[in-house]
């Protein structure tokens, strides 16, 4: 008797299959523990009434400051999050049994990539409604590209710090490092959504934000795929 | 090919009409200037169990992540009928794991851990195969029970359950059975003699050569990375307490 097992008990690896299967994962452990969303809610809303009671609305108006409030919260927020990405796996060494299924290194990378999207956003849901009623922005139908610039800047934030993450977790300072790795990686995103925000925000038209939102893009492009293709390499031990 | 003995690494070779399941030629792992496995050479066919004894630094632990993909050797490679392991994904399907980490997630429920591990494995029918797997290792009762409330040795048989879901060929077995109750290691030895029955080769390493030698074809003593010891195991008359003094001989006075 042979005892390769026929391919009619296993179906081939599908890779977005996979990844949402990874995302699905990591978001329901969140959901039970909501350990490190709460940090992070609590985080951005605690940032928020900080910049709040420092801000002098008779000397800078609160469309010029509110966008980089804004980036700088979603920034660091975005990180307490991804430091535990990987931080969940390595606890028991689940990872282990990732690396040794049929699951491909691209699909594992990409499904974490989504599930720190998916954080990322929660997060940034509760803090831009926390930033414009403090900042008193108007609220109006503009805000949609607001949230279409986060969405652009949320994805290269998390396949970045997916990166960063999955390199720092093998080391004993991997909160430390986090920072120090991604936090120079993130200025050319952090950059051109707060400059696209506050076009936005002025209510100027979106023409006028436009070279920022294709260096947003480019940088998802770029960064995305530089990221998936570097991540095998990454986890070799 | 050549010999390992021709090689100077060290080897196991089980015999079978069919080709080997799994063979290891010269494997070498160095961590910075340490080998912690210097030129093993290993080959076993369906339905072998290796047992592999060793004092702790020995490299066994390492010797059995080069075999399952999760390390790069140095030099040489591992092969998993005929493929090199990592490999493609329906070679490294084909690998179990289970180490004295549980390798689960606390936060999800028994079921949930052991149905993703067959998800991950692409097993079709995932719920079936999860309920079939908890009812064989005896904590199906504990299905819907979070992994973080379970007991050490509860845990270690979830561990065996999602290790063992996807019905591998390859089953890399460290230590076991630390933690397991009577009945969990009952259990246990009842789930890998029906996997060594339908083909599966084993590699067992444990610091218990009673246990290990049960379900033994074959065993092996490492030691500072190599096997100082190779034989095959007789499954009627093989003389433990021999092998025993033999053990103690060879690893405790350092008669290698």
């Amino acid at each position: 008797m042979s005892a390769v097992p026929t391919g009619a008990t296993h179906k081939a690896p599908s890779y977005l299959a996979d990844a949402w299967r990874i995302a699905r994962k990591d978001l329901l452990i969140e959901f039970r523990t909501r350990s490190a969303f709460l940090a992070a809610t609590v985080f951005a809303v605690l940032a928020v009434v900080i910049f709040r009671f420092t801000w002098d609305p008779t000397a800078i108006p609160a469309m010029d400051l509110a966008p980089g409030v804004l980036w700088v919260i979603f920034t660091f927020s975005g990180l307490l999050g991804l430091n535990r990405s990987f931080g969940l796996e390595l606890a028991e060494r689940a990872y282990d049994g990732l690396l040794a299924s049929q699951l491909s290194r691209e699909a594992i990378f990409t499904g974490k990539v989504i599930a720190n999207l998916v954080f990322v956003m929660c997060v940034q849901a509760l803090a831009l409604p926390a930033v414009a009623l403090f900042f008193d922005l108007p609220v109006g139908p503009s805000w949609w590209i607001i949230v279409g610039i986060v969405l652009l800047a949320s994805l290269g934030l998390s396949a970045v710090g997916t990166l960063f993450a999955a390199i720092a977790s093998n080391t004993r300072l991997a909160e430390l490092l986090l920072p120090m790795m991604t936090l120079p990686f993130f200025v050319p995103l952090v950059i051109p959504a707060a400059q696209a925000t506050a076009v936005v925000l002025r209510g100027q038209p979106i023409a006028d934000g436009m070279a920022w939102l294709k260096v947003l893009l480019a940088f998802d492009l770029v960064f995305v795929s530089a990221c998936i293709v570097v991540f095998p390499f990454t986890i070799e031990e | 090919m050549q010999s390992p003995h021709e090689t100077g690494a060290t080897g196991v070779a089980s015999a079978s009409a069919s080709g080997p399941a799994l063979t290891a030629e010269a494997l070498v792992r160095a961590f910075g200037g340490r080998r912690a496995v210097n030129g093993v050479s290993l080959t076993l066919h369906e339905g072998a169990c290796l047992a592999l004894f060793g004092p702790n630094g020995a490299g066994k632990t390492t010797l059995l992540r080069l075999l399952g993909g999760l390390l790069k050797p140095t030099t040489g490679t591992t092969r998993l009928h005929g493929q090199p392991l990592p490999g493609d994904a329906e070679t490294r399907r084909l690998v179990g794991l289970i180490s004295h980490h549980a390798m689960l997630y606390p936060a999800l429920s028994v079921r949930e851990n052991v149905r993703f591990a067959a998800e991950c494995q692409g097993v079709i029918a995932a719920d079936d195969a999860t309920t079939r797997v908890l009812t064989q290792l005896r904590v199906l009762d504990r299905a819907d029970t979070a992994v973080r409330f379970l007991s050490r040795g509860l845990q270690q048989r979830v561990s065996i359950a999602r290790a063992l879901v996807h019905g591998p060929q390859l089953v890399l077995l460290d230590e076991p059975y630390t933690g397991l109750d009577e009945t969990g290691a009952l259990a246990l030895t009842d789930a890998l003699g029906a996997l060594k029955a339908n083909g599966a080769t084993l590699v067992l390493v444990t610091h218990n050569l009673s246990e290990g030698l049960a379900l033994a074809t074959h065993s092996a003593i490492m030691q500072s990375g190599r096997f100082v010891d190779e034989q095959p195991v007789s499954p009627s008359g093989f003389d433990v307490p021999g092998y025993q003094a033999k053990y103690r001989a060879l690893v405790h006075e350092g008669l290698a």
